[in-house]
């Protein structure tokens, strides 16, 4: 059998052991990196705020015999304008664009006058302010960061106040870089896509509390005669819930990817690609913050308590060897990737890990 | 369980069937719609300022969203304000929306509290204030009323007021609404005035004694007891608190005061809102305080004058006449003495701001402005046909990938994963025709994407738990029946707590958001109880009864539980959690 095969054997047994939690400096350089490029994006080249948010044009003009609303979408596509919306009115058509300027306004008419052979004063045009106004922006704002306290008290009920930190630190992670894609590829902002965020925040604690609740399952059977650190522990039950987030995770994108192959060769801009895609990258980004963002965050708070510190340096000192290399956890700044330097199986999983990638 | 189950789908087809609904209602991108343009009139003629256009398009907005989980879009283009209402022949709804609101003046009969709200209470004697900051709603600009009600300091009666606040008493705010303004006849203001002065404060004390219970101490002789019931339900920290309720002017109504934290219940109207023939501030020559002058047409004046005489004996807080907007309290003055002549004056240390609004709102409703209908129109949707269809195929497709995936992966226990979705699928469409049809629940093209991404929510629960029954089973020491239990307690907790986490955020959503936000949110919370109700209700106590069947419980290659998917063969070492316990 090919090693790609065992690879894939393996993964449809569940047998993985990744050292997710080891690499967290790698982890914490890829995400600081894209945050910085997210941050980077939103101030520089900002978010491109669709008619909703900014107010648009609004065109309209009798109904020809031989149009539909197809024919209208394309004629002013064609005419360079964007996030066209058409719609009928009683025998009227009205086309609602981005704002256009006056030279734009002018293609536009004379456009759809040589299109649909209407006389180009006999095409209205009129400015048309924001549906989704500040105030409905502000109260968004509010409702998000209600929400955010709102599930941190629950996650700190349910499970502690790191987890709940950890938590809500990989969501703004996913939020800030999703936006900062946006922002750098221009991809338009719509409600639409507002609501795709909004889909991401749950999705992404979703997945986070599922491998946090099986991380509190192991650990909490940690003690003092423990032959795991909290470090490994917490990677074992990562490890643990590694095929349900893949799984989960293929589930949830294949329709999304769906959609957004649909929306994209079909129809161009419109809602279905305003959605999809903020979905998609929102979690493909989740579940990558839930396994490399979250827990690493989570082991670094916890491996700073006094007994899963103490638990970390009597191993250390047991493997004699290999605890030369690293010092031990007391010591150092990151006691979490001191653990986890010393654990067993480093270096053999690294491998398992890059062919995984390499399969998918 | 399963018949549990069997039972729910079937009542609520039984519901369909009786209000023969089986299609879900659609939103204004799939449907179309009516679109109304208003054109502000203003009395010079002139054009009115972009900020009382602004305010009027959140006005708007806000009684169009309080109206239900509609999705509807409100825009200023150049001077006018076009709504857009999804469904055809929704003039109802515009007329709602669009036209001023009818005010009327109805008898206040009970007034109590709003809501077991003890922390508001205590900081009111502090700040004679409520109207301002004990105001639990965040959206204050939008809504000129609040500000309609200043701080009754400085003024005569504002004193007494606040003396009066002092006492540590139940229903500070309810009281404070009352008095806040004082109506007097408008002949006689000076002398009024100081005659008015030590009233307040007399009748500041509510009746209702300091405890607890909201409604202790509060009359209700003579009060509908369906509308009773009501009162007591009736929440007013909520986001829309009745804002665009019809009131019928020959019922009682219940109502909470715009700041929200008083709640009343109100005779039938005694004199309706048409039969004010104009409303205006000013500053009072004697006195320099701004005041609100009301006048009544004929027919108006007479009735004026009798409620006026009808209650100004009545005890607290029964001589106080609402002045109802919209269906919410916007002021409820004691009536000191019967006001004939068709004149009314308001006063209570106004600012000029605060007489202006108060005026305004008596002559238009809560509108800044007044507006005249231009058009009305039936708008087609905004996505072509081809779009939805786009949209259902890619669900199709998903749904078909989603469908594959588990049978290659799960084998056999794929089964349960896919007939588990169709339930789902089931449940969710019965729910959205049924809101649709009772709640005007209206599905855009976006929710109908959020529903088709909670394919993988719901996936997400029945994969949890078998993995969990694999964990069991590759312990090697558990039958699969034992396993299908035990992991079962265990999934169950996991299950719960994250979907707990999507619901608080679909309700946040949904009570902080607005338009299509509530409705996604909405649509979000209700796949997460689908969600819940599917996986306890339906995939384990399935998974429970295939595990008697031996094609499972002795691993059939094909179930998806034999002995090389579950590793027993492996010489691989594993660190495992069971190892570590």
């Amino acid at each position: 059998m090919s090693r790609i095969g065992v690879i894939g054997r393996r993964l449809y047994r569940g047998e993985v052991d990744i050292d997710f939690v080891g690499r967290y400096k790698l982890w914490s350089a890829v995400s600081g990196l894209l945050l910085v490029i997210s941050i980077l994006g939103l101030i520089v080249q900002g978010l491109n705020l669709g008619v909703e948010f900014k107010g648009g044009s609004v065109f309209s003009f009798d109904k020809p015999r031989a149009s539909t609303i197809e024919t209208v979408r394309s004629t002013v596509e064609g005419a360079g304008a964007h996030q066209v919306s058409v719609q009928e009115a009683g025998n009227r058509w009205r086309v609602t664009t981005q704002s256009l300027s006056a030279p734009q306004v002018t293609t536009v008419q004379d456009a759809i006058s040589k299109e649909f052979g209407i006389a180009g004063n006999q095409v209205n045009k009129q400015i048309i302010g924001p549906t989704w106004g500040g105030e409905v922006l502000r109260k968004a704002v509010i409702g998000l960061i209600v929400f955010m306290i709102a599930i941190i008290l629950y996650l700190t009920m349910a499970f502690e106040w790191k987890m709940a930190l950890a938590a809500v630190v990989a969501l703004l992670h996913d939020l800030v870089i999703t936006a900062g894609i946006y922002a750098w590829s221009g991809f338009e902002v719509t409600p639409a896509t507002m609501l795709g965020f909004l889909t991401i925040l749950g999705y992404s604690l979703y997945d986070a509390v599922v491998v946090f609740d099986m991380i509190k399952e192991v650990t909490a059977k940690l003690g003092t005669t423990s032959k795991m650190t909290y470090t490994q522990a917490a990677n074992n039950a990562l490890n643990h819930t590694l095929i349900r987030s893949l799984n989960t995770s293929l589930v949830a994108i294949l329709p999304v990817a769906a959609i957004l192959f649909i929306g994209t060769t079909l129809f161009g801009a419109g809602t279905l690609k305003d959605l999809s895609l903020a979905l998609f990258v929102g979690m493909i980004v989740g579940t990558y913050s839930s396994l490399c963002v979250a827990t690493p965050l989570l082991v670094n708070l916890k491996e700073r308590e006094p007994k899963y510190m103490a638990i970390a340096k009597r191993l250390a000192s047991n493997k004699g060897g290999s605890a030369q290399d690293a010092p031990p956890a007391g010591k150092g700044k990151e006691p979490a990737a001191a653990a986890t330097s010393t654990g067993p199986a480093a270096s053999p999983n690294g491998a398992v890990s890059t062919q995984k990638r390499k399969k998918r | 369980m399963l018949l549990a189950l069997l039972a729910l789908i079937l009542a609520m087809g039984g519901v369909m069937l009786l209000q023969k609904s089986f299609v879900p209602k659609f939103g204004l991108d799939l449907a179309g719609g009516t679109t109304v343009t208003l054109s502000p009139v203003t009395q010079s003629g002139a054009t009115p300022s972009q900020e009382s256009l602004d305010l009027a398009v959140n006005i708007i907005r806000e009684r169009v969203n309080g109206s239900g989980i509609s999705d509807a879009e409100v825009a200023k283009a150049g001077d006018n304000i076009v709504i857009s209402v999804p469904g055809a022949g929704q003039e109802e709804v515009v007329k709602l929306v669009g036209t001023t609101a009818e005010l009327r003046f109805r008898q206040v009969l009970a007034v109590a509290a709003a809501n077991a709200t003890p922390g508001a209470l205590p900081t009111a004697p502090a700040t004679p204030a409520p109207s301002g900051s004990g105001s639990p709603k965040p959206s204050s600009p939008a809504e000129p009323s609040s500000t309609a009600k200043p701080a009754p300091s400085g003024t005569p009666a504002g004193r007494a007021l606040s003396s009066a606040l002092t006492n540590p008493t139940p229903a500070p705010s309810a009281s404070a609404t009352g008095q806040g303004d004082k109506k007097d006849d408008n002949k006689g203001s000076g002398k009024d005035e100081g005659k008015a002065t030590p009233a307040p404060s007399g009748s500041a004390a509510p009746s209702a004694p300091p405890t607890e219970d909201p409604f202790a101490g509060v009359d209700l002789t003579g009060v509908d007891p369906a509308v009773a019931e009501q009162f007591k339900k009736l929440d007013c920290t909520k986001k829309d608190r009745g804002q665009g309720v019809q009131d019928d002017a020959d019922k009682q109504l219940v109502a909470c005061s715009d700041d929200g934290v008083a709640k009343y219940i109100l005779d039938k109207a005694a004199v309706k809102g048409t039969e004010v023939a104009g409303a205006s501030s000013g500053v009072d020559s004697t006195t320099g305080e701004w005041i609100v002058q009301v006048t009544f047409k004929s027919a108006g004046a007479g009735q004026f004058a009798k409620i006026t005489g009808q209650i100004t004996s009545a005890p607290q807080p029964r001589n106080q006449l609402a002045m109802v907007l919209d269906g919410v309290v916007i002021s409820a003055p004691v009536i000191e003495e019967p006001i004939p002549g068709g004149q009314a004056r308001i006063s209570g240390s106004f600012t000029q701001k605060t007489a202006d609004d108060l005026a305004n709102q008596l002559k238009y409703g809560a509108l800044p402005l007044k507006f005249v209908q231009s058009s009305i129109e039936e708008v087609s949707s905004t996505l072509g046909a081809d779009q939805l269809r786009g949209g259902l195929l890619a669900g199709a497709i998903g749904l078909i990938l989603v469908v594959l995936y588990s049978l290659l992966y799960y084998r056999g226990l794929g089964l349960v994963a896919v007939a588990s979705l169709a339930v789902a699928t089931i449940l969710t469409y019965q729910a959205v025709v049924l809101l649709g049809h009772n709640a005007n629940f209206r599905l855009s093209l976006p929710h109908i994407i959020g529903l088709i991404v909670s394919i993988g929510i719901t996936a997400d629960s029945f994969i949890v738990y078998f993995e969990r029954m694999r964990d069991e089973m590759k312990e090697g020491r558990r039958s699969l029946r034992v396993a299908v239990e035990v992991a079962w307690v265990r999934a169950r907790r996991t299950i719960l707590i994250a979907d707990a986490v999507m619901f608080i955020a679909a309700v946040v959503l949904y009570f902080l958001a607005v338009g299509g936000v509530a409705g996604f949110a909405f649509a979000m919370g209700l796949t997460t109880l689908i969600d819940i109700a599917v996986v306890f209700l339906f995939t384990k106590p399935f998974v429970a009864l295939l595990a008697r069947l031996s094609f499972f419980a002795k691993g059939h290659k094909l179930s998806g539980l034999d002995a090389e998917r579950m590793g027993r063969d492996t010489p691989v070492a594993r660190t495992t959690v069971s190892q570590e316990g």
